[in-house]
């Protein structure tokens, strides 16, 4: 019996019980609808989570103070001493082209404060490289130069926060000047916001200034609190982290025996622990909409139990009028793999609507990927088949006298 | 001399039931000739079923053998048999078998369907011809539940032509109709072997056995009697002479 025929009968077959194929089909439906919603929801996290993180520098390197002395009081990282910037001038020197961008961090907490207004904020200290690392953009004015660095000049740049808070009549903050710890600073430009990091920080409350400038006339002191730098693509970060800690390790004048004391971390680290985590979530959120997929499978099946028991004399007279077993065992099969696929295009169908429907009321990221529809797609098809199969076989094995007579 | 159709001799078919041995067909042997209308008699119990789907192909005998247009049935296996009964037989049963809510004409060509040689056209050309000589032509469409019980026998009969098959096996195909419409339908059955089909025909009833040009009896798995019918009674005629007051 050709395919079309087959076709044909399975679907003048369903046809006859509209309201039973379409409640079979349900659980397809479902499943196939929950899989592809799950993923969507499942890899729009994961992108968007890898985006915000990418918007934080996502070839930074930081390079932070450790101890590397396992007796004694262990310290925090920030009041370790270790960082200098001989450090610096070492990684300069390596001329490495997996580094393309160095800043040293000196950073301190303190009051700012422009006329009656004042306001509790740090005051990051870099170099102008710092915010091409960093992903900061100018929003007005202009950075400050590699001579401002070298004359200690009071120039510093705001970010949106300490704007608001420091100028909330609106005025231009561009020119003016403002005062930290006592020291006055000239605005020499603004930031464009970034807002809250995934974290919950607030990356607009900051104020950048020459780390020379922070180093002399404010902490007086002559160490980092650390130093990012940036690889030039995220595949060469490895490579200049190896670069990076080779070249402090002998600046510092460390021993083979003696282990780092300091510390380098690269952002691809942080995106890989992030995305392995929401990774799980979509395998999880996956397999729990997987099973429902099961349990349609299994609708499919039993109602072609009920299928076959029910049209028992209509086996029986298409193999008296010279059906074989395996035209019997086919008609079942396309039957059940009619339902699935039907199933299957509706539950696409209705997937994709929802997670739309999803990003749009609850403004949740979504991304649907080509591959999860192929996959629930041909998974579809295999539970038809899988499922299909044991009654099919069953009614193609059956006896045509006793299916005849069959009460 | 005409060509065999069925040729029989000795034909055996025994049930193991458990540890007991239940001889339903002991020994049967006889033959019957293209353009025969043979009745298969026999009270409940006396293998006449046994003998019956023997001849349909849907069961193989034990012992002896069967020999349907030439072909040794008790060699094939079960797709052989199926093809067999594809091409050879027609099959009418007591209860129609119709395929429900299903139009009369996909019925009439279902056995194609099961025929690789035979292309759609050639299928829906033979079904309305066949549903022709049945005198329904003009209902193909309707599904069973829109005929009656005659009109579906009939689509029933027009489905055992369409393959053009050496005999048209009926079983008790009178048996769920009534008087007239059994007639009736003898009569098309008649008509039928006028243009040469060869029919066997299972029945319990003497009545309907007058209408064949042969009776077969069986008696405990046994022929008791094989006997050729010398007036065989026209079921057109007998049609006409039914009282009308029968028919209310």
């Amino acid at each position: 019996m050709s395919i079309i025929n087959l076709l044909r009968i399975a679907f003048r077959a369903l046809k006859r019980n509209k309201l039973r194929a379409f409640l079979t089909m349900l659980g397809i439906i479902i499943g196939v609808a929950a899989v592809i919603a799950m993923m969507a929801i499942g890899e729009g996290s994961k992108q968007s989570i890898r985006s915000q993180l990418s918007g934080m520098g996502s070839n930074m390197i930081t390079i932070m103070p450790q101890s590397n002395e396992p007796g004694g009081v262990r310290l925090q990282g920030s009041s370790i001493q270790t960082l200098k910037l001989q450090d610096i001038t070492a990684i300069k020197k390596l001329q490495s082209k997996n580094i393309n961008g160095l800043s040293p961090v000196v950073s301190t907490s303190g009051q700012a404060i422009k006329g009656g207004y004042n306001w509790p904020t740090t005051i990051t200290g870099v170099s102008p490289d710092y915010l091409n690392i960093r992903q900061l953009k100018l929003q007005d004015g202009i950075l400050f130069s590699e001579n401002d660095v070298k004359r200690f000049a009071k120039v510093c740049l705001l970010g949106k926060t300490v704007i608001d808070n420091l100028f909330p009549d609106g005025s231009n903050p561009i020119g003016q000047i403002i005062r930290f710890k006592n020291i006055p600073f000239q605005v020499i430009g603004t930031l464009v916001p970034k807002g809250q990091s995934n974290f919950g920080q607030d990356q607009d409350d900051i104020i950048i200034a020459p780390y020379t400038t922070v180093q002399k006339r404010i902490t007086a002191t002559n160490y980092l609190q650390s130093i990012y730098a940036s690889a030039t693509t995220e595949a060469s970060s490895d490579a200049a982290t190896t670069e990076i800690s080779n070249a402090i390790r002998e600046s510092h004048r460390l021993t083979a025996a003696e282990t780092d004391d300091f510390q380098v971390r690269t952002q691809a680290e942080l995106i890989s622990t992030i995305s392995s985590t929401s990774s799980m979530l979509t395998v999880l959120l996956t397999a729990i909409a997987g099973i429902s997929l099961f349990i349609g499978g299994i609708g499919i099946m039993n109602i072609m139990y009920v299928s076959v028991t029910e049209r028992t004399r209509e086996i029986g007279l298409r193999m008296s009028i010279g059906a074989r077993g395996q035209d019997v065992l086919m008609q079942f099969l396309i039957e059940a793999v009619l339902i699935s696929i039907t199933g299957g295009v509706i539950g696409v169908v209705l997937g994709v609507s929802s997670a739309y429907l999803i990003s749009y009321f609850l403004n949740w990221p979504i991304l649907i990927a080509e591959s999860s529809i192929v996959i629930s797609f041909v998974v579809c098809a295999i539970t038809g088949v899988f499922f299909g199969y044991y009654p099919a076989k069953k009614a193609s094995n059956l006896d045509p006298i006793d299916a005849l007579r069959y009460e | 001399m005409k060509q065999k159709i069925l040729d029989i001799s000795d034909l055996k078919r025994d049930f193991v039931m458990g540890d007991q041995t239940v001889r339903a067909l002991k020994g049967i042997t006889f033959d019957i000739k293209s353009g025969e209308f043979v009745t298969i008699m026999g009270s409940s119990g006396s293998g006449k079923t046994t003998l019956l789907n023997i001849l349909g192909c849907l069961d193989k005998p034990s012992g002896g053998s069967y020999l349907l247009d030439g072909v040794d049935v008790k060699s094939l296996n079960r797709d052989e048999l199926a093809g067999l009964r594809n091409t050879k037989i027609g099959f009418v049963f007591q209860a129609y078998n119709l395929l429900p809510r299903t139009s009369a004409l996909e019925n009439v060509e279902l056995p194609l369907f099961y025929n690789k040689t035979i292309t759609a056209e050639e299928r829906k050309e033979r079904a309305i011809k066949s549903l022709e000589s049945v005198k329904l032509a003009e209902r193909f469409d309707h599904t069973p539940s829109q005929l009656s019980g005659g009109q579906q026998q009939r689509v029933a009969i027009a489905r055992a032509l369409v393959n053009h098959p050496v005999m048209i096996l009926a079983d008790e195909a009178t048996g769920n109709l009534d008087t007239r419409t059994s007639y009736e339908i003898m009569a098309l059955m008649q008509e039928l072997n006028a243009e040469g089909k060869t029919i066997v025909f299972v029945t319990h009833e003497p009545d309907i056995a007058a209408f064949s040009t042969r009776t077969i009896m069986l008696r405990d798995g046994k022929i008791q009697k094989d006997s050729i019918n010398q007036n065989q009674r026209s079921a057109k005629e007998a049609l006409a002479n039914l009282p009308e007051t029968d028919d209310y």
